[in-house]
């Protein structure tokens, strides 16, 4: 892989150390070091206005990347997937400038460990909460691209789901540029790297599968049989069998759709105890208590909007009789 | 922004070693850079290492062939392909960028000089184009006996590069070469298209020949080029008009 051993062995900041911007001037002193990936490394800063994250990169043109994607989800209201954009600046070292960018610290465990020590039943509500979160960027036009476990970091206290690595975000319409196989939907064979909601609704797919399979598996043969296959081996991946299968072959026409779905599953019990309070209203016996397909929601959703309708006109053809009885009366 | 779009030249070379017959290979990748084509190298290991002398020539193809070079285990081929000539692309139209910078700013101006958000502007510029362009990769698969069993491998990730490349926006086209060929020194297994799924059927068919000969082949591929330009002329000529409404 391309990592980024030059500037490893140029900048091992240790931790006192003071960067000070060539263009702004503003002084970040160096914590420890978070991480580092293909395109830099990341440091936990103390800034002028507390704990910050920083990221030093050689290469200008992905940094310069990053930091514009950064910046654009800064202008959009309420985001709450990616970190907060900062600044961005030049660090002289020795005379040389290497460029860096300041973001929100966003503080917290990796997903993968997450899940490790809090065990299974977090990965559907953990995936609820990113589903809101990609339904967002979503009605703003961007996929995400590069969605994997190690890009999401849940945020403690508030045991929230956050995405860190913005660098493979993308407009729709454009191609993935950051992808990582196992969770890339062109790999499986499953579609096209062009950027749709799909693309990262399929990784969300693999998110929940990889949270049963940590090793992770590589492909042999035909993807969505092998992917199946796989599903039906982890009992922990039955209930999501459903979801799984239409997230892949890319059913799902936005993220609030697949969450709509997940929703139910993980709600099971209340559902089932609706359909019953239902099912004896109408007389009927349901004995379709587990999973309900998404058309049986709706034609119950159908009725209730009949029952409204019913109350309404009651209502209203009471307050016409009342009228009339007052109108008599006087 | 409206810009004007050009054609993205690269030959990409694919070999896990030394050549051993005709021409320095670097100066034929020299050559092709003379004429606007970036020459780009991926050496393919095995569980075998690639010797010394085979690491040097790798990188020293990229280096004055003007592209990028990377060694790989044939397991990471596929993402490495798509990876490099993405790179490499990027790395092309940040060259014509600077130069345009340049004949603006002054000499001395690259992107390194400007403030981050300037940079940022021009950093936009670059993904647009980098989306849009035109793309030209012309494939060159060393078949040494070596290689045999690499092979389906490189057809993947091949499969792998089109589908990476076809998200795109702008057009693709992608022809692939054999060295040594049967009788000749390289030879072409498939002529300019958009998608390479022929390949599927193509490649189980190859034969591997016992001599390497990498320079020759990149020269034989600079012709093929040619042809296919010759009426709009070379892209180092078209450099000047390709910013044209650009900045
Ligand atoms: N804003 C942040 N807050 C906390 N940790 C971060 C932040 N950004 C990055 N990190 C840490 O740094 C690591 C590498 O950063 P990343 O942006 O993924 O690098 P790259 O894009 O070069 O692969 C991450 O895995 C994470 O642990």
């Amino acid at each position: 892989m391309m990592t980024n051993h030059s500037l490893r062995k140029q900048c091992n900041l240790l931790p006192g150390s003071l960067i000070t911007g060539k263009w702004n001037k503003n002084p970040y002193r160096i914590q420890q070091e978070l991480g580092y990936g293909a395109n830099g490394i990341v440091y936990l800063a103390e800034s002028n206005n507390g704990q910050v994250a920083l990221k030093l990169s050689d290469d200008y043109s992905s940094i310069s990347s990053e930091m514009n994607i950064l910046k654009s989800f800064s202008k959009v209201q309420g985001h709450s997937l990616g970190p907060s954009f900062f600044e961005a600046d030049d660090w002289l070292k020795n005379g040389r400038p290497i460029p860096f960018y300041v973001m929100e610290y966003i503080k917290g465990e990796g997903y993968s460990a997450f899940i490790e020590q809090k065990g299974d039943s977090w990965v559907g509500v953990l995936m609820l909460q990113l589903l809101s979160s990609l339904d967002e960027l979503h009605k703003q036009g961007w996929a995400f691209g590069d969605l994997k476990p190690d890009n999401l970091i849940v945020t403690i206290p508030a045991y929230k789901i956050r995405c860190i690595d913005v660098g493979g975000t993308t407009l729709f319409g454009r191609s993935i540029k950051e992808f990582t196989e196992f969770f890339d939907r062109g790999y499986w064979g499953m579609g096209s790297r062009k950027a749709d909601p799909q693309y990262d609704l399929f990784a969300v797919a693999m998110i929940i599968i990889n949270s049963f399979y940590p090793k992770r598996f590589s492909k042999k043969g035909d993807g969505y049989k092998q992917l199946n296959e796989m599903i039906k081996q982890k009992k922990g991946l039955h209930p999501y069998s459903k979801v799984l299968d239409r997230a892949v072959k890319g059913q799902y026409q936005s993220a609030d759709e697949m969450r709509h779905d997940l929703l139910g599953i993980l709600n099971r019990q209340p559902e089932h105890k609706k359909v019953e309070a239902q099912s004896t209203f109408q007389g009927k016996k349901n004995n379709n208590s587990t999973s309900q397909t998404r058309s049986m929601r709706k034609k119950r959703k159908k009725k209730k909007r009949g029952l409204l309708e019913t109350l309404i006109l009651a209502i209203f053809v009471s307050i016409l009789y009342v009228l009339y009885v007052y109108n008599q009366f006087l | 922004m409206n810009m004007k779009t050009g054609t993205l030249k690269q030959i990409l070379l694919i070999t896990d070693g030394c050549s051993n017959q005709g021409e320095d290979p670097a100066a034929m990748a020299a050559l092709a850079r003379e004429q606007g084509i970036s020459v780009n190298v991926i050496g393919v290991m095995e569980n075998d290492t690639i010797d010394e002398k085979g690491l040097q020539e790798i990188e020293s193809i990229a280096l004055s062939g003007g592209g990028i070079s990377q060694i790989v285990y044939s397991k990471q081929l596929s993402h490495t392909v798509q990876m490099v000539t993405r790179k490499a692309m990027t790395q092309t139209i940040q060259g014509l960028v600077n130069k345009e910078l340049q004949q603006i700013l002054g000499n001395s101006t690259s992107m390194e000089d400007l403030p981050p958000d300037k940079r940022g502007e021009v950093m936009e510029v670059v993904d647009e184009l980098g989306e849009t362009s035109k793309l030209e990769v012309l494939v060159l698969v060393d078949t040494s006996a070596s290689m045999k069993h690499k092979l389906p491998t490189v057809k993947d990730a091949l499969l792998d590069l089109s589908l990476s490349m076809n998200a795109r926006m702008g057009d693709n086209k992608f022809s692939v070469f054999v060295f040594p060929g049967k009788r000749k020194d390289v030879e072409k297994l498939l002529d300019w298209t958009p998608k390479l799924e022929v390949l599927t059927k193509i490649f189980p068919k190859l034969t591997t020949g016992g001599i390497t000969p990498t320079g020759p082949a990149i020269n034989e591929a600079l012709g093929y080029f040619h042809k296919k330009r010759s009426l709009r002329g070379l892209l180092s000529h078209d450099d000047e008009s390709f910013f044209e409404e650009t900045v």
